[in-house]
């Protein structure tokens, strides 16, 4: 997975952002590289603070194609993103994107798709569900049949975004505490529902990602996860966010990989979860 | 008149003293698309050791107070690659190349040194300093008399001006200077990062797999700009200085304390055109001040 387009840094507008919950923003970007930004790529949020010096990486969420703006949730984690959060309609921030690979899209035409996503991870997914019904415009496109992709959601408690996904798909739900859903995770709802896929993308907790891994694979389903790692330059050339695969970098001849450059999806076969 | 930034280190002469520093800077093609990379005064490489080396595990970093911590092991695809690879591409831009070499012991340096000499490279700088690795770096750096036999035994098999790199996780910086420098260095570099450590509260854990990392950033900036003023009054040969620049100003700090060149690193980080500003905010400041070339502020504080 190469070629990643070359990414912008830009002063982007603010257009909105509201809280989901206590601690999760959902904030809306105009930005000037929404056309070759794809779902599962990332943006880097610079702050205005020079005490924090590195930027804070945040999955793209979703797309508004024709007026260029891009959506970002986030959980409030420390002081960076608490920053973030005080962003008002028409402030700037410096960003810098797209970065990382994304999703391959491509391989969802035909297919059956099964979207997971658990906790944080489900944002991302949601660009996937978009872009996945997208009309064919600039881009080699396919045409997929209604409800050829469902999503697969876990939370630890109360769901957010929930509507974003069933007005557009059929979601299989679960929660840690029951309080919606299938009591348990994720997984637990794909079984019960017996969920068909002959795709999986996902993206949450390592755990998760490995379990779901492990699913795809007793299936023979091909599967892609995106990986989390703390992140410094964004761009690969500090190599602080590398993830241990099977297979060896082909430049630097070890088994790890950059997160956020190789990544951050990774085929799920080629990640060493151990 | 346009201000003359150009400085000559060893024999090298760069258009202008700003430099990468190693290990921030991938194999050159990773900010290729922020900057031109041409402007630079020279590149200066990840450590590049003779057989690819994995580093440590994650997390390799953290954001500290004005600062980083890294702990990334000198993960690197060794000297081959380098030569096949990073080499040719950062050789179409013209730009003086300076390779860190990196090992685990004498006898890996000199494999490295020796196929780096027959390369195009304009400079070796000599990572004895590397606070993340449990064999060479820093078990170099920290004592004098070594320091100066790795410079001598590198001096003997190359004809490439050779800088040290210093640790500042000494007690006087000053004396592996000197031993560098009775060595045959041509040329001194520092400092390398300052050894940290960060906890997480609420696990109870270290924050870094290898518990211990190296501070980079503006934080030890005057920690950078003291030790290069040290240094430039206790040797002889040239000095590059380096330590949390992020600005104009925070380099010409370090060229009036004594450094001949500079390098800008974690800056990257939060601005990937941070080295590109310095430059130009060097060339407005000597015109301001009236300031014919840059060389004539090298350790002219007073």
């Amino acid at each position: 997975m190469s070629g990643n387009a070359a990414p912008t840094l830009e002063t982007a507008r603010v257009v909105s952002q509201e809280a989901l919950t206590e601690d999760t923003m959902s904030l809306w970007l105009e930005v000037s590289f929404v056309p070759k930004a794809r779902p599962g790529q990332f943006v880097s949020f610079y702050l205005d603070d020079p005490s924090r010096l590195l930027p804070r990486p945040i999955s793209i969420c979703d797309f508004e194609r024709r007026l260029s703006l891009l959506r970002f949730v986030y959980r409030i984690a420390g002081e960076g993103t608490r920053q973030l959060s005080l962003l008002r309609t028409g402030d700037s921030v410096r960003v810098m994107g797209p970065l990382g690979n994304g999703y391959p899209m491509e391989e969802m035409a035909g297919k059956r798709v099964l979207l997971i996503g658990g906790g944080l991870g489900i944002p991302p997914m949601l660009g996937c569900l978009t872009d996945a019904y997208r009309e064919p415009c600039d881009r080699e496109s396919f045409r997929l049949p209604p409800k050829a992709v469902n999503a697969a959601l876990g939370y630890r408690s109360a769901p957010f975004m929930l509507s974003d996904f069933s007005e557009k798909t059929h979601v299989y739900l679960a929660t840690e505490d029951g309080s919606a859903g299938v009591k348990g995770n994720v997984l637990t709802a794909i079984r019960e529902e017996m969920a068909p896929s002959d795709l999986i993308f996902a993206c949450g907790p390592k755990r998760m990602l490995a379990a779901v891994a492990s699913y795809a694979a007793e299936r023979c389903i091909p599967c892609y996860v995106s990986l989390e790692e703390r992140m410094a330059c964004g761009v690969g050339a500090c190599l602080g966010c590398v993830a241990k695969t099977k297979s060896e970098d082909p430049h630097y001849h070890v088994p790890y990989r950059r997160v956020c450059t190789d990544g951050p999806v990774f085929y799920a076969p080629d990640v060493d979860f151990s | 008149m346009r201000p003359d930034l150009s400085v000559c280190i060893a024999g090298v002469t760069l258009k202008n003293p700003v430099m990468t520093a190693s290990g921030t800077f991938g194999s050159g093609k990773e900010y290729g698309a922020f900057f031109d990379i041409s402007r630079l005064g020279a590149v200066v490489t990840k450590g590049i050791a003779p057989v690819p080396w994995k580093g440590n595990p994650v997390p390799r970093v953290a954001e500290t107070p004005s600062g980083m911590l890294n702990a990334i092991g000198l993960q690197g695809p060794g000297v081959d690659t380098f030569m096949a690879e990073d080499l040719p591409y950062l050789a179409q831009y013209g730009v003086p190349v300076i390779a860190n070499v990196c090992g685990h012991s004498e006898e890996e340096y000199l494999t490295v040194v020796e196929k780096l000499s027959d390369t195009d490279v304009s400079m070796l700088e000599i990572n004895v300093s590397c606070p993340n690795v449990r064999e060479g770096g820093i078990a170099f750096g920290t004592d004098p008399g070594k320091v100066c036999a790795i410079t001598q035994a590198v001096k003997k098999i190359t004809k490439k001006p050779v800088i040290i790199k210093l640790s500042p996780n000494v007690t006087d910086i000053r004396e592996t200077a000197k031993a560098a420098e009775a060595g045959g260095a041509d040329c001194v570099s520092l400092i390398n990062t300052l050894i940290g450590m960060k906890i997480d509260v609420r696990t109870r854990r270290f924050i870094l797999a290898n518990r211990t990392g190296g501070l980079s950033g503006p934080a030890i900036h005057p920690v950078a700009v003291r030790m290069v003023y040290d240094v430039s009054h206790a040797v002889g040969i040239p000095v590059i200085g380096m330590g949390g620049i992020s600005t104009a100003e925070d380099a010409l700090e370090m060229i009036l304390a004594g450094a001949t060149g500079i390098a800008v690193g974690t800056a990257f980080f939060h601005d990937p055109q941070a080295a590109v500003k310095v430059i130009e905010g060097m060339e407005v400041y000597l015109a301001e001040q009236k300031i014919s070339s840059v060389r004539e502020l090298v350790g002219a504080v007073s």
